[in-house]
């Protein structure tokens, strides 16, 4: 049960980050919603990997009696984690950039107002 | 390889040869029933302006019809579905995530549901 | 020459990539140089293509390991499971690879001309062939979290460049609408790579096809899959985006974020056909109906949407969506038919439909995009009479219009009458409904043809001139390339579009060129 825990975790992150999404009327929580979702999937990423009394995959560092690959965590989710994580501050940077523009046009960050483009 | 090759649609096929060479007869005999035509009237009277029943025609200006106006009978019949539909299209950010989030759970009804 | 060709899946990648960078520094030599310099980079992209696609005709599958001691490795040593990034590139990877080239050089020479007092352009230049690298990529790879990496390079290199106006506020509102659902979309890509992931312990598409099969979890990455992919590809319900990103950026933009949409479309193929072929095809046909479903809705919400939009740009975009529809009516009764006969002809019409339609939007847009060049008018009620003054830009209008309508002998025809005559066997409705959006299509842009280019002219728009040769000589090359496909429709199908069609209908050849034949 315990090892199930981090799963909960990812659900409850993306069902929060949703509801910023489209509940919220700043466009900055929305972002800020974007960013959490994000953080969920990176935490399922990682947490498919571990594998129990595992230690680092560190490959020319183990310390004795231990086996590969049986006694150690699986190292290519934690590949994809990072490249995700570069991609989400990339993301998050353009669209802050974005919002400042924005601002600067519409004078306002209420998403119900900056509807200039409908129909 | 030949490139006329015609494409084969299971119950047909089509050939733009065969449109091409049947256009350019239609073409021959448009301008054989063009050419039994009366020459003999005088250019650049009233006799090349366009009728319109006796009115003058002044200002080429004002007949010309709008561009967004020149379906105005089609969408003024059809302004039960058009009022519906616009006001589904609002522009509202989270509206669009909202439309992805229903079609998820339909795609989850179909794929889980019935598959 | 064989080493070139044995390289050029990374060169494919590599050229593009590295002419981006060092294109800021051309520009500041001079501006001709910087603009001459991207279109011999993508010239030369174009000829590798082609070089590959000859050679893919001719020997089959090709596979491509990324570090390994030789390009064909892929099981290096004693290993039974492909480890590594591997390229795979079969008939339908290159006819997309070879329309997003074709699209970004048409792009470039527009630019070339369309951009007269612009700053920021040597940044624009970086950012379409960052565009064109992400496309490619999606395109070519084997790998499924690689297609996840490029799909964001080309989610956010086009949204910086649909912002590119940063004075207007709609191309703002615009750009944020498109990262928004394109961040969202691709998240959920990412976790249902995760559920694949951690069920099977492999991120290769062949090695998944192969182990595949229809637990519960696989019907949740399948769903999850479908849904963001489809999202991004533009079907209706959740088409809104589409609509506000096409008709606020750039004209040349727009034809670059048309051949990035369709690379969305060729995901979904991908999954459909490919990653959960092997053997499952005959239960994909409940998502092969609700492909049907959504395309007819596609169709009919995007051509009546059309009807009534005030500006031009907007109209073509709503038409563009309307086109998407055709190509996932051909996909979905490919699925749902299964073996009958008319279930090839279907998939041969929508894939061609990808061809034909981008090409025909494409050219369409870019000659609104010379109409807001020569007049500075977007609204469709201040415009007209503009064909005394502008007389290639009314017929390659002319051009484009008959070809989105469907009207013999130009391209939209060919790919049409597949569709027509293949959904008709599947249910006559679906047929019916697309032969009347058709006849709708025609009605929308006749409208425009009327009211822009005929007519009297308008005071305030005496002093129009014919736009710059770089203009009229992008559209010219679409509208050659329409005539083209129109005249000898069935020489295209026979080279380009049935090795694409074979290859997405035998799965197991996708497999077989990375597993060995096991």
């Amino acid at each position: 049960m315990i090892y199930n825990i981090p799963y909960i975790a990812v659900i409850i992150l993306i069902v929060v980050g949703l509801y910023a999404v489209v509940f919220k009327r700043n466009i900055i929580k929305m972002v800020m919603g974007i960013t959490i979702i994000e953080s969920g999937v990176n935490l399922f990423l990682v947490t498919l990997g571990y594998r129990a009394g595992g230690v680092a995959p560190i490959f020319t560092n183990l310390p004795e009696e231990r086996q590969i690959p049986g006694q150690l965590v699986l190292p290519i989710p934690q590949a994809l984690t990072l490249t995700s994580i570069v991609i989400g501050v990339a993301v998050l940077a353009l669209m802050l950039a974005l919002t400042i523009q924005i601002y600067r046009q519409y004078k306002t960050l209420d998403v119900t107002k900056i509807r200039r483009l409908k129909e | 390889m030949n490139p006329f090759v015609p494409i084969d649609t299971g119950s047909g096929f089509w050939n733009p040869l065969i449109w091409v060479i049947v256009f350019i007869i239609a073409l021959l005999i448009v301008y054989v029933i063009r050419g039994l035509g009366r020459g003999d009237y005088k250019k650049n009277t009233g006799q090349t302006k366009p009728f319109l029943s006796g009115n003058v025609v002044e200002n080429d200006e004002q007949l010309h019809v709008k561009g967004g106006n020149v379906y105005w009978g089609f969408t003024e019949a059809f302004k039960g579905y058009y009022n519906k539909i616009k006001s589904m299209h609002t522009g509202d950010t989270r509206d669009y995530v909202l439309w992805f989030l229903v079609m998820m759970v339909v795609f989850f009804a179909v794929v889980l549901g019935v598959m | 020459m064989n080493s070139i060709i044995t390289h050029s899946p990374a060169l494919l990648i590599a050229i593009p990539l590295f002419a981006a960078f060092i294109t800021p520094l051309l520009s500041r030599i001079h501006r001709r140089a910087r603009d001459g310099f991207v279109l011999i980079v993508l010239a030369a992209t174009e000829l590798l293509a082609l070089l590959l696609a000859q050679d893919i005709y001719a020997n089959g599958i090709r596979k491509y390991v990324f570090g390994a001691t030789l390009p064909s490795l892929t099981h290096p040593g004693t290993m039974s499971i492909p480890v590594r990034i591997i390229f795979e590139i079969d008939g339908l990877s290159i006819f997309m690879v070879l329309i997003s080239l074709t699209i970004a050089f048409v792009a470039t020479v527009y630019s070339s001309s369309f951009f007269k007092k612009e700053d920021g352009l040597d940044r624009y230049y970086t950012l379409l062939l960052l565009v064109t690298v992400g496309m490619v990529g999606m395109e070519l790879t084997g790998d499924l979290f690689n297609f996840f990496v490029f799909l964001e390079i080309t989610s956010i290199a086009s949204c910086a460049l649909i912002a590119f106006w940063v004075d207007r506020g709609e191309s703002l509102e615009a750009a944020f609408k498109y990262i928004v659902i394109s961040s969202i979309g691709a998240l959920f890509v990412l976790m249902a790579i995760g559920f694949l992931y951690g069920q099977y312990d492999a991120l290769n598409i062949a090695a998944l096809a192969n182990s595949i099969q229809f637990t519960f979890i696989d019907k949740v990455a399948l769903v999850l899959l479908l849904a963001a992919l489809t999202m991004k590809a533009g079907i209706a319900p959740m088409h809104m985006w589409l609509p506000d990103a096409y008709g606020e950026a750039p004209p040349s933009v727009t034809i670059a974020v048309v051949a990035a949409t369709q690379a969305s479309l060729y995901g979904v193929l991908r999954v459909c056909f490919t990653l959960y072929g092997k053997g499952l095809r005959l239960n994909m046909a409940a998502v092969g109906w609700t492909l049907v479903g959504l395309g007819l809705l596609t169709i009919f919400i995007g051509v009546t949407m059309a009807l009534v939009q005030r500006s031009l740009t907007r109209t073509i975009a709503f038409a563009a969506v309307g086109e998407i529809g055709y190509m996932v009516i051909g996909a979905g009764t490919a699925l749902a038919a299964g073996a009958q006969n008319f279930a090839t002809v279907a998939l041969k019409g929508g894939v061609f439909h990808i061809f034909n339609d981008v090409l025909d939007i494409g050219l369409l847009f870019l000659v609104a995009g010379a109409i807001i060049y020569a007049t500075k008018e977007r609204d469709l009620n201040n415009l007209g009479g503009l064909a005394k003054r502008m007389k290639y830009t009314t017929v390659f209008f002319l051009i484009g219009l008959l070809a989105v309508a469907g009207m013999p002998p130009l391209n939209g025809f060919a790919s049409k009458i597949l569709i027509y005559e293949s959904t008709y066997q599947l249910n006559p409705i679906i047929s019916i409904i697309a032969i009347l959006s058709s006849i709708l299509l025609l009605a929308i842009f006749v409208k425009i043809f009327y009211s822009l280019f005929l007519g009297p002219e308008l005071p305030h728009l005496r002093d129009v001139k014919e736009v710059p040769k770089g203009m009229l000589v992008a559209m010219a090359i679409l509208a050659t390339l329409i005539i083209i496909f129109g005249l000898f429709p069935g020489y295209v199908l026979q080279t380009i579009v049935d090795p694409a069609v074979a290859a997405l209908s035998n799965p197991t050849n996708y497999i077989n060129a990375i597993l060995g034949g096991a």
